[in-house]
C-alpha cells in the first residue's frame, strides 16, 4: 500500500450561488465519507483559501499568484489518501466532484526510503 | 438542526436582510458583497470539515466579523444609518452594539423589513416578486429566471431597476408602524403569486417551483408570527398556502404524471399542513374582513377535508366560487365554478354553466378550458366530441407533463363505448 497526496486545483467559487454552494458542498462532503468508507483516506487534509496567498519566488522575496499562469490552477486543498499503486490512485481521484467544477488533482506519490 | 437542501440559500437571505439593515440599502451591493465572502468562506471550509452542527451560529458570527472590519476601515469616511452611527462611534461599544443587531429578534425584524421592503408598492407585481426571491429567498438571477421563464438578462435589468428604485426611497428599513399596515395588502399578494407561481406556473424547474411554494409558506408563517402583521387576512392567506401545498406531493403520481385533484392520491397529502391550515382558516374567520383569500382557502379546506372526491361538499363549493366571483372576477373562477356545478348538479347543468361564462375569449389560450369541456362531454356518453376537446387542449398544452395528461384523457376517450 502507498500513500498519496492529493492537490486540488480550483477556480474561485465568487460567482456561484447559494444553493451551488451548498449542492457542491454536499457533493464534496459525500465523496469523503465514501473514501473514508473504503479505508481509503489517511488524512483528509485541509481546505485553503483562493485569496491571501501566493508563490514566493526568490530571496528578494517576489511574489506571484501561481506556480502556472492562470490562477485557477491555484490549489485549494490537500489530503493524503492510500492506494496499492498510481493506477489505483488515479481511480479514486477520479470520482472526485472537482471534475464538474472546472478543477482537477495532482496526485503525488509520497517519498519514502 | 439539521441541514436541509436549502439551508445555505435561507442563511443567505437572513445575512442579507440583516447586513442590509445595518448598512443601508442605499449601499445594498456592500451587503451582498459581505454575505457572498462570508458563504464563500464557510463553503471552502466546510466542503472539507462537513456541515457543523451549529452553521446558523457560526455563519452569524463570520458575518457580524466581517461587519466590524468594515466598519473600522471605513469608520471615518463613510455614512451609515443615524442609529447604527450613533451605536459605532466609539471602539468600545462598537462590538456590543453590533452584537445586539444580529439577535434572534433582530434577524426576523430584518427579514420581515425586508420583506416590506421589497413590496414598495410603486414597484410592479413582477420586480416584488424577482426581488423577494433574490433576498428573501437566496436564488440567483440564474435561478430566478428558470422559475420564471425568462431570460437571465431580462431578470438582471428588472432587479437593478427596482433596486435602484428602493435606494432611491428614504426611509425604507424604517418603515413606521402606518407604513406596516398599508404595505400589508401588498405583501400579501407578492405572496400570493410567488406561492402561485411555484404551484402553476408552466414548463418550469420542478425543484425550483416546490421551493418557491415552500418559501412562500415559511415567508407567510413569518408574518403571522408577528403581532401587527397576523391579521385575519395574513391568516387566511397562510391557511391558503398551507392546505394548497399540503396537496403537492399528490399533484404528481409515482410515474411523473400530471393529477387532476380528483384522481390524487389523498393518502399522499400533507396531514400536519392540512391541520395547520384548518387552523388558520378558523381563526381567520374571527375578523370582520371578508377577502378572496378567505373564500379560496375555505375552498381549499373542503377539499382538503374531503375523505375522497365523491365525499366532497360540492354545493358549499359552488357557494364559495359565487362569493369568489363577486370578490374577484374573472373567466377562471368562473370556469371552476362551472366545474364544480357539475359535480354538483350533473355534467348537462356544468356545461350550461361553462356556457354561461362571460369572457369565456379570454380562456382561449387555456388547455384546461377545452379539457373541461372534454371531461363533460366524455359524462355525457359524448366520447368523439369529448376527443376533439382534449385534441384542441393537447394543442394549447403548454409544458410536456400537461401534453402527457392530455394525451392519457384522449385515450380515454377512445376507449370508452
Amino acid at each position: 500500500m502507498s500513500e498519496f497526496v492529493f492537490l486540488y486545483r480550483n477556480p474561485p467559487a465568487s460567482s456561484l450561488s447559494p444553493q451551488q454552494m451548498q449542492d457542491r458542498m454536499q457533493r464534496w462532503n459525500a465523496w469523503f465519507d465514501d473514501l473514508k468508507r473504503r479505508g481509503a483516506l489517511t488524512d483528509r487534509g485541509l481546505p485553503l483559501q483562493h485569496d491571501g496567498g501566493g508563490v514566493v519566488r526568490d530571496k528578494a522575496g517576489t511574489v506571484s499568484d501561481g506556480p502556472f499562469a492562470e490562477t485557477k490552477d491555484i490549489v485549494i486543498g490537500f489530503s493524503v489518501v492510500r492506494a496499492e499503486r498510481f493506477e489505483g490512485a488515479v481511480a479514486l481521484a477520479s470520482t472526485c466532484p472537482i471534475y464538474d467544477q472546472d478543477g482537477f488533482i495532482e496526485v503525488r506519490l509520497i517519498a519514502r526510503l | 438542526m439539521q441541514p436541509d437542501g436549502a439551508f445555505f440559500r435561507r442563511e443567505s437571505a437572513r445575512l442579507l436582510a440583516a447586513l442590509t439593515r445595518i448598512f443601508g440599502v442605499k449601499r445594498s451591493t456592500l451587503a451582498e458583497d459581505v454575505v457572498q465572502e462570508t458563504l464563500t468562506a464557510a463553503f471552502e471550509a466546510w466542503r472539507w470539515a462537513g456541515i457543523p452542527e451549529h452553521y446558523s451560529a457560526l455563519l452569524m458570527t463570520a458575518a457580524k466579523n466581517r461587519v466590524l472590519d468594515v466598519f473600522r476601515r471605513e469608520r471615518t469616511v463613510r455614512k451609515f444609518a443615524p442609529e447604527v452611527s450613533r451605536l459605532i462611534e466609539e471602539e468600545w461599544t462598537m462590538e456590543p452594539s453590533v452584537e445586539e443587531l444580529f439577535l434572534p429578534e433582530a434577524l426576523r425584524d430584518d427579514e420581515l423589513r425586508m420583506m416590506f421592503s421589497c413590496c414598495q408598492p410603486r414597484l410592479k407585481k413582477d420586480a416584488q416578486v424577482a426581488l423577494i426571491l433574490k433576498n428573501l429567498c437566496g436564488l440567483s438571477v440564474e435561478e430566478i429566471a428558470g422559475a420564471f421563464l425568462d431570460s437571465p438578462a431580462a431578470v438582471e435589468k428588472r432587479l437593478t431597476r427596482a433596486k435602484k428604485a428602493l435606494a432611491g426611497s428614504r426611509r425604507l428599513f424604517e418603515l413606521t408602524a402606518a407604513d406596516f399596515a398599508a404595505r400589508l395588502a401588498t405583501v400579501h399578494q407578492a405572496l400570493y403569486l410567488l406561492f402561485n407561481e411555484g404551484y402553476h406556473s408552466a414548463g418550469a424547474d420542478a425543484t425550483v417551483r416546490i421551493d418557491m411554494c415552500r418559501e412562500a409558506l415559511r415567508l407567510v408563517r413569518l408574518l403571522v408570527g408577528h403581532a401587527t402583521a397576523a391579521t385575519s387576512t395574513t391568516k387566511a392567506l397562510a391557511a391558503l398556502i398551507c392546505l394548497t401545498a399540503a396537496r403537492l406531493p399528490g399533484r404528481v403520481d409515482e410515474g411523473g404524471n400530471l393529477r387532476a385533484i380528483l384522481q390524487q392520491d389523498r393518502s399522499r397529502w400533507d396531514r400536519s399542513l392540512i391541520s395547520e391550515g384548518l387552523e388558520l382558516l378558523a381563526e381567520s374567520a374571527s375578523g370582520v374582513e371578508l377577502t378572496a383569500y378567505h373564500v379560496e382557502a375555505a375552498i381549499a379546506g373542503l377539499h382538503a377535508s374531503a375523505e375522497s372526491a365523491d365525499k366532497t361538499s360540492w354545493g358549499e363549493i359552488v357557494s364559495l366560487y359565487d362569493a369568489l366571483l363577486t370578490l374577484r372576477p374573472s373567466p377562471v373562477v368562473a370556469l371552476n365554478r362551472a366545474i364544480a356545478v357539475a359535480h354538483h348538479k350533473g355534467p348537462a347543468r356544468g356545461m350550461d354553466a361553462i356556457r354561461a361564462i362571460r369572457g369565456a375569449g379570454r380562456l382561449s389560450a387555456y388547455p384546461f378550458y377545452p379539457a373541461a369541456l372534454g371531461e363533460l362531454e366524455l359524462r355525457l356518453g359524448r366520447a368523439a366530441a369529448a376527443a376533439g376537446h382534449f385534441e384542441a387542449a393537447l394543442r394549447l398544452a403548454r409544458n410536456e407533463s400537461e401534453r402527457r395528461f392530455l394525451r392519457e384523457r384522449v385515450t380515454a376517450c377512445q376507449a370508452a363505448p
